[in-house]
């Protein structure tokens, strides 16, 4: 056990980071918490979808998207890569969309056709691309969080300014001497993080009735079918913001985990989505403490945590929770009903 | 919409010409030509795999149309689909959604909301009232899984009645529901009418079918009939609706031997 497992130091693994390692924590702790934040709130709607692996299709053929644009440009700046990888999110929901509807094969097939295809694609054209272009297939599959303290973003303050930037909290984090730096990476992250929770809040009634209802939606005149490509093209654009820092694999994770354990905690989909953020928050500063621990990989040990906090809440949730069912199996007491009515009620 | 009311110049709620809708190159509807008057109770009769619900789902816009037209107040039904309310079959959602009861037929207000608009104290007040109609007020807290179908189907029927709409697509309101539902239903589909809505109500049991509604449209992929229920309730067209099929024939013999 001693081998595998190395002791556990409450000073080095949790105090340390967040006082003299703390400009490299703060910028990873924020991407994990970006990411998760970004990916949650949308994964609950693909749960409520039952497309909870449209986003694993999504975050495999971004791979397509982003050879498609290594052979046609040679280049791999952001901007490219955003656009190409939301075009291969599109196509994905489309090719799925086609295949399902044009043929008699099934949802859940068709996306495993659109999916392992388009990845298929992708990995062909990186592969016969990449002598002249460099491209870390296993970055892009298992992302690599521990780069992104990289704080290649530099600006340079008049003192004055720098003087007064240097009160505000944690300054030592992003001020080197009068030099404003940042994680850039971080920082897009956040922008999309927030982007996705302002525009879960502005179309929240038309996310909730076209996820719940598309017809009826359509009634009150909201297009479910826009509704349903805008989720997609967002998923994309979210996907491959995050996957650089966790992983196309482990973005499946993120896209699911949070949602599915808020979901265990409350029946009030607001409610869900504030237990998303706080699984967010939570599950990365677990995770990261973990990976300072063991010295391993940090997205894992996000999803490693995320997972935990999963199994917690199905253990303690009051409804659906495992102690919840022991503890009513023990005490079963059913009270005589005050009044027959002509339609009892249904359900515990 | 018009203060005395029946206005003369206003086009009538519903009106196909030559609707046809097939899935995948078999046609499900075939050259319906209807036009469906204001304020009529209309059921809708026919078989299993007739075409009820392809046929609302079309007049609402939801399917391609292979031929034809669907005209709701004289438009495309893109430009009046906010004065239809529709009821669906209850197995067309998820009752595992993380919503409540109140929640749902808030739902039906969205109409009346403007972008980033929340329910305001009057749209609950209209919600509250719904649910009082049909009797679920008490459960208006409720996460929608712990309710009973019947007691689902009420909140579909209370969502219909806050949308406040002028025509109302009903796909099978009946379906599992006890006695009492079924009467109170009733009632409400009367109200409905007499405030001058347009129904339309698919309708499985035979013998109620010619009770409830005033008018019936007897469908199987065409229109068998269209008209009030006592021309239409007749055996032959019945039989014509239900072609020859041997269980339901005695149960429509009996029906028709019943109200002679
Ligand atoms: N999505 C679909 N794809 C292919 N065929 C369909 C689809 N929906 C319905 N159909 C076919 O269209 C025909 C009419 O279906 P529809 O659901 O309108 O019947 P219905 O009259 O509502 O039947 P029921 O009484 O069983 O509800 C059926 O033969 C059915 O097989
Ligand atoms: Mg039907």
């Amino acid at each position: 056990m001693n081998e595998l497992l190395p002791a556990f130091e409450w000073q080095q693994h949790v105090i340390a980071p967040w006082t003299t390692g703390i400009k490299s924590t703060l910028w990873i702790v924020l991407m994990g918490f970006f990411v998760a934040t970004a990916c949650g709130l949308l994964g609950n709607y693909l749960i409520l979808r039952r497309m909870a692996l449209v986003g694993d299709a999504i975050s495999h053929s971004v791979l397509a998207g982003i050879g498609v644009a290594v052979v046609l440009t040679l280049q791999l700046d952001t901007p490219t890569l955003f656009i190409a990888a939301l075009a291969a999110g599109l196509a994905t929901t489309l090719i799925i969309e086609i295949i399902h509807r044009y043929t008699r094969v099934k949802q859940d097939a068709a996306i495993g056709i659109a999916f392992t295809s388009l990845f298929a694609i992708g990995v062909i054209l990186i592969s016969m691309k990449s002598g002249k272009v460099h491209i870390d297939t296993e970055c892009v599959l298992y992302g690599e969080v521990a780069l992104v303290p990289l704080e290649k973003f530099k600006l340079s303050l008049s003192p004055a300014l720098a003087g007064a930037v240097d009160k505000l909290p944690m300054s030592e984090v992003y001020l080197r001497g009068n030099d404003l730096v940042m994680a850039p990476d971080v920082i897009r992250m956040g922008f999309v993080a927030l982007a996705v929770a302002l525009l879960v809040w502005i179309f929240y009634k038309e996310l909730l009735v076209s996820s719940f209802d598309p017809a009826l939606a359509f009634s009150l005149g909201i297009n479910a079918t826009v509704v349903h490509y805008a989720l997609m093209a967002l998923l994309s654009v979210v996907v491959v913001s995050a996957f650089e820092s966790v992983g196309a694999i482990l973005v499946v994770a993120m896209l699911i985990l949070p949602g599915a354990t808020a979901h265990l905690l409350s029946a009030r989909l607001p409610v869900i989505l504030a237990l998303t953020v706080l699984h967010a928050a939570l599950g990365t500063l677990l995770g990261f403490h973990l990976a300072t621990w063991l010295n391993c990989s940090i997205a894992g040990a996000f999803v490693v945590a995320g997972m935990g906090l999963f199994l917690l809440a199905w253990l303690l949730s009051p409804h659906d929770g495992l102690l919840a069912h022991w503890h009513r199996r023990r005490n079963l007491k059913l009270e005589p009903p005050e009044e027959i009515s002509s339609t009892p009620p249904a359900g515990n | 919409m018009s203060a005395h009311g029946t206005n003369e110049t206003e086009p009538p709620p519903l009106e196909f010409h030559d609707l046809t809708v097939a899935y995948h190159k078999r046609p499900v509807l075939w050259g319906i030509d209807l036009e469906i008057p204001k304020g009529q109770l209309v059921g809708i009769i026919g078989p299993n795999g007739a075409g009820k619900s392809t046929l609302i789902k079309a007049a609402m816009g939801l399917l391609p149309l292979n031929s034809g037209w669907v005209k709701v107040f004289g438009e495309p039904i893109k430009k009046n689909i906010k004065r239809v309310g529709y009821v669906p079959q209850r197995e067309s959602v998820d009752w595992d959604f993380p919503v409540s009861v109140m929640d749902v037929v808030l739902m039906g207000r969205y109409g009346h909301l403007g972008l980033m608009r929340r329910p305001s104290k009057k749209d609950r007040d209209i919600a509250r009232d719904c649910l009082e109609k049909v009797k679920m007020l008490p459960y208006a807290n409720r996460q929608i899984s712990n309710l009973s179908g019947g007691q689902q189907q009420r909140v579909f029927l209370a969502r219909a009645l806050a949308q406040e709409s002028d025509i109302y697509f009903m796909d099978e309101p009946f379906a599992g529901v006890d006695a009492a539902t079924e009467s109170a239903i009733v009632t409400i589909l009367h109200e409905l009418k007499a405030k001058g809505k347009t129904l339309l109500v698919v309708h499985h049991d035979l013998p109620t079918a010619k009770e409830y509604f005033d008018s019936l449209l007897l469908l199987n992929m065409r229109v068998v009939a269209f008209g009030p229920t006592e021309e239409v309730f007749k055996y032959d067209l019945l039989q014509s609706t239900y072609g020859g099929r041997l269980t339901i024939l005695s149960e429509v013999a009996e029906a028709v031997r019943e109200k002679s």
